[in-house]
């Protein structure tokens, strides 16, 4: 293996990384203007120019505030569940394709970090151990609240990740291909939200349960919990946690982006700009999706808890399933 | 010594220690731990035997599905402190030295009787690809697979059998929501 | 594979489907028809034997080989259906009486026996461990089916933790053998060997784990602790089912696998075969004077007559000898189905609500006041001491015969002496039933009367032709794939 590729490697993912802690940041920023402005507010505006040093003061304020460690709780994991909670949120876009490919220095970069000819479910395996911090946090904190919480997310994470499973099978039996970028290209012609348009309602429901997002926060319900599994949670910890969140955001909001919306292709041609044309249409849509997902935690109330599990696993569930036989029956009929 | 046996030897003791974190904690949701840990590992050794998908799916399946439930399970049943088992003490030393018996046993067996196994051919690079395990599991194993999902059925049905049963007469659930 | 492929493996196809058919269907039945449940499960028990029994003299391989279904095949599945038939019988009533009646117990059994059938059907090591799941799990669950009691519940609890324990012996077996012949199939598994100049050591442990595995499910000493307290705890009619279809269905996997993949290791394997079949006769014998509770009694019994059976593959790498062993043990599990099922209609007739009337002294003065269950219990007693003029003298007969043939003239010699040893506990039910004063109380059960009486009949009346009933056995051998 060449020295070269292995530098290519290590700077696309640190790439990705500061990328996606940076993009933390300004969602943060975002999600509290747009709440803002819908709810007739004008949100944060002091910091900087349209208050664009936000995040940095708030970054600032976390770092500098006392981090507590409740005397019974079990310190080796109460220190180590928000680092399991952040590390599956930063390496589960690894997958996901940006471009086709750009020329920098003379030298030809693919736009993506990973080629795995198993990607989609290397996505649902990321999703599957993400529920660990949270439920390690919860437990640890040796709280109540924290351990209902923690449990909560174990059972609702567990309920959704089935469904959001077999959503994500639609575009992989449509495309024929497990492999991201097969996917993205399969969509060259029609997005797979036209003909995946079950398999693309019961993932964007699914994702929000996956992320603990609005109506499904049920892990962090204020009025019941008090904040949930990270109720005890101080400082840099509860900065984890809350940038675990903001990642899983754009993450989820990337990957269905590349598998229903087209990905990196359209609006513009994927090789324009030199190639950078791809990434600007996948921001484009991540953007969008995210804006969605702020929307529906401003105008949808809560679920009651046992409801949601009954969506889960009596509505969505076997929708998805079903989604999965007739789109198989479907191409196996028409030779797709 | 090529790095790839470096890595699986490595990866070995990591295995082993895992596993006997999990059988040595006295906590059990450091046991859970460690054997979430060691699924992941072996995960690894399979992408090392390059078979990706076996290595994802055992991932996704056990280490995130049914390790979560352990862990939910001991969680909401408090059952995170293993009780000392007083009435077994002297079997566990029995068990011990048997065990170690049969280890030195095994080992002296392999290590001594020279060849290991029959000859194996390489294997085809597109072995452990999803097109390759799909189109093996539909044909060939088509029977062991049908039969597997035999199993799951039984063991859903036994499961809602033995834990709901029959309706029980006074539910307080049930009459709150009246 | 191919529609042929499916059409070969017909009878479990039919009989697993119309599991889950009954399963359905139950939920439409209103209450007051439930009895129409049981009927739909003989139906297709009885489909089933037949479609099986069209197959007989007509052995055939299907799934590039994976499954075989031959007259071996086809005896043992007689057994496991006809056992179904006497758990359904024995049910039937006792269910309802003891207040667990619910549809899944018919469900599950036919479950479980598509799982035994597969089992013997089975020649592929991936086969052997998935049938042993499908078999135990439902069993596991039959054996909790009493979830008031908390006998059961251990009983299911028990049974479930150390099967699963097993489960992973054969496992382990299976993966060490899959890695030093890198063939599942058996006799692909036996050809990899037999390249090779000696035995591979992976491959050795590997048929030692399978051992212990195995004979966790036949229940041989040393892996027999399980038995007693699931046999008393598990409901008594699935106790009767489990006694006969999991110890056959461990004996068809033993055979199946040894014969088929492990000829290359007879010569130290029948030693150790040796030990368990002798110390499983002794401890199973021996420790049953003890017992004063009779579902006990009986477990300990059927762990005696697992060591009984395991004589037959002592000489298991003897060609000359092979054909007649297997044989005599079909000859000997048919025998010991029709006692055994006849001995736990009578427990089931004495059985009272919660537990009671399972105990030695609840059988007194039941010769007297009942005089047919009476002499139907004494034939089944005569038949497992393997007295004549019963089946179980024949079954004993044959197989110490093929013991002595085989030259294990000691194992032989233990087999009898232990059997003079069971002669003590098993007469002493007898003359319980007809020295002592009491007046038990039976439930008024037709079926139960019935399947006692058929067996009863059954076994003294075959006794009378043992050689045609051989002769069958020994035509199912040899067809043997």
């Amino acid at each position: 293996m060449e020295v070269s590729l292995w530098i290519e490697w290590v700077i696309k993912s640190l790439f990705i990384i500061l990328l996606l802690t940076g993009g933390f940041a300004y969602t943060t920023l975002y999600e509290r203007r747009v709440l803002a402005r819908m709810q007739v507010r004008i949100g944060p505006n002091r910091a900087g120019p349209f208050g664009l040093l936000q995040p940095v003061a708030d970054g600032i304020k976390l770092i500098f505030k006392e981090e507590l460690i409740p005397e019974k709780a079990d310190k080796l994991i109460f220190i180590l569940a928000p680092v399991i909670t952040v590390i599956p949120a930063l390496i589960i876009t690894a997958v996901v394709p940006w471009g086709e490919s750009v020329w920098v220095f003379g030298r030809e970069i693919k736009l993506y970090l990973a080629d795995l000819d198993v990607g989609v479910l290397y996505l649902m395996a990321v999703t599957s151990i993400s529920v660990y911090g949270i439920t390690l946090a919860g437990w640890s904190s040796n709280n109540k609240y924290a351990t209902l919480g923690g449990l909560r997310a174990t059972a609702q994470m567990i309920s959704y990740e089935l469904a959001m499973g077999f959503a994500m099978l639609g575009p992989v039996l449509m495309a024929g291909s497990m492999r991201m970028i097969d996917i993205v290209n399969a969509q060259r012609s029609m997005w797979f939200i036209l003909p995946q348009a079950i398999a693309f309602l019961i993932y964007l429901a699914t994702s929000l349960a996956e992320i603990n997002r609005a109506p499904f926060d049920m892990p962090e319900a204020e009025q019941e919990l008090t904040a949930g599994y990270h109720t005890e949670y101080s400082g840099m910890k509860f900065a984890l946690f809350f940038m675990a969140e903001y990642i899983k955001m754009i993450a989820i909001s990337m990957i269905g982006s590349s598998l229903f919306l087209g990905g990196y292709h359209w609006p513009l041609p994927a090789h324009w700009l030199g190639g950078f044309a791809g990434p600007i249409n996948l921001f484009g849509k991540t953007v969008i999706w995210m804006f969605f997902i702020i929307w529906v935690r401003a105008t949808l109330p809560r679920i009651r808890y046992d409801k949601l599990m009954q969506l889960g696993w009596k509505v969505l569930f076997p929708l998805a399933l079903l989604n999965v036989a007739v789109t198989a029956a479907v191409i196996v009929l028409v030779g797709g | 010594m090529t790095p790839v046996m470096v890595v699986f030897g490595l990866l070995g003791v990591v295995v082993i220690l895992t596993a006997l974190g999990m059988l040595l904690s006295r906590n059990a949701i450091y046991s859970a731990l460690f054997l979430v840990l060691n699924f992941a590992t072996v995960a690894v050794l399979y992408i090392i035997l390059g078979a990706p998908f076996i290595s994802l799916v055992q991932i996704t399946v056990y280490a995130g599905s049914i390790m979560v439930m352990f862990l939910f399970v001991i969680m909401l049943l408090g059952a995170e402190r293993l009780p000392g088992s007083d009435r077994l003490r002297r079997q566990r030393w029995i068990a011990a030295i048997l065990g170690l018996v049969f280890v030195a046993q095994v080992i002296l067996f392999i290590f001594f009787r020279g060849q290991l196994t029959a000859p194996v051919g390489t294997p085809p690079a597109t072995l452990g690809s999803p097109q390759a395990v799909g189109t093996t599991l539909f044909t060939t194993y088509a029977l062991p697979f049908e039969v597997t999902g035999a199993i799951l059925v039984v063991a859903t049905v036994g499961a809602i059998l033995l834990t709901r049963g029959a309706a029980l007469p006074y539910s307080p659930i049930r009459k709150e929501e009246k | 594979m191919t529609a042929m492929d499916w059409l070969v493996i017909l009878p479990v196809l039919v009989l697993s489907g119309w599991a889950l058919t009954v399963l359905l269907v139950d939920l439409w039945i209103p209450a007051k028809y439930k009895f129409i449940t049981p009927l739909l499960t003989v139906l297709g028990l009885v489909v089933t034997l037949g479609l099986s029994l069209s197959k007989f003299g007509n052995p055939q391989s299907a799934f590039n080989g994976m499954v075989v279904v031959d007259g071996f095949a086809i005896f043992l599945d007689f057994i496991f259906l006809v056992s179904g038939l006497g758990a359904v019988a024995l049910a039937y009533r006792y269910l309802r009486r003891m207040g667990i009646e619910r549809c899944e117990y018919y469900s599950l059994l036919m479950f479980s026996i598509s799982g035994m059938m597969l089992m013997t059907y089975a020649n592929d090591l991936i086969m052997v461990f998935l049938a042993l799941e499908l078999l135990s799990i439902p069993l596991y669950v039959l054996a909790g089916f009493v979830r008031m009691e908390v006998r059961s519940e251990e009983a299911a609890l028990k049974y479930f933790l150390l099967g699963a324990f097993s489960s992973g012996f054969v496992l382990y077996g299976i993966g060490l053998i899959f890695g030093a012949t890198s063939h599942t199939e058996l006799p692909a598994v036996a050809a990899a060997v037999g390249k090779s100049s000696a035995n591979l050591p992976m491959f050795i442990v590997g048929a030692a784990l399978l051992l212990v595995g195995f004979g966790f499910k036949q229940a041989a000493v040393p892996f027999h602790m399980w038995s007693p307290d699931v046999y008393q705890g598990a409901p008594s009619s699935v106790t009767a089912f489990m006694s006969i279809g999991a110890k056959a269905a461990g004996f068809a996997a033993l055979m199946r696998v040894f014969v088929a993949a492990f000829p290359s290791l007879s010569a130290d394997m029948s030693w150790v075969l040796w030990a368990l079949s002798a110390l499983t006769m002794i401890a199973g014998n021996v420790i049953a004077i003890a017992q004063t509770n009779i579902k006990r009694l009986l477990a300990y019994s059927s762990i005696a007559q697992t060591g009984y059976l395991l004589m037959a593959f002592v000489p298991y790498g003897n060609n000359q000898v092979l054909g007649d062993t297997v044989a005599a043990m079909l000859f000997y599990l048919l025998a010991y189905m029709l006692t055994t099922l006849g001995a736990w209609a009578v427990i089931i007739a004495v059985e009272k609500n919660g537990g009671e009337g399972l105990e030695l002294k609840d059988y007194a003065g039941l010769g007297r006041r009942h005089p047919l269950l009476g002499a139907a219990m004494t034939i089944f007693m005569v038949s497992l001491i393997g007295v004549p003029p019963t089946l179980g003298f024949w079954g004993k007969f044959y197989l110490f015969r093929t013991a002595l043939e085989g030259g294990f003239v000691w194992l032989a010699l233990i087999g009898l002496l232990t059997s003079l040893v069971s002669a003590y506990y098993y007469l002493r039910v007898v003359v319980i039933m007809y020295m002592q004063a009491g007046e038990p109380e039976t439930a008024d059960d037709l079926w139960l009367r019935l399947v006692a009486l058929t067996c009863a009949a059954a076994v003294v009346l075959l006794a009378f032709m043992p050689g045609s009933v051989l002769s069958l056995a020994v035509r199912a051998v040899l067809q043997i794939l």
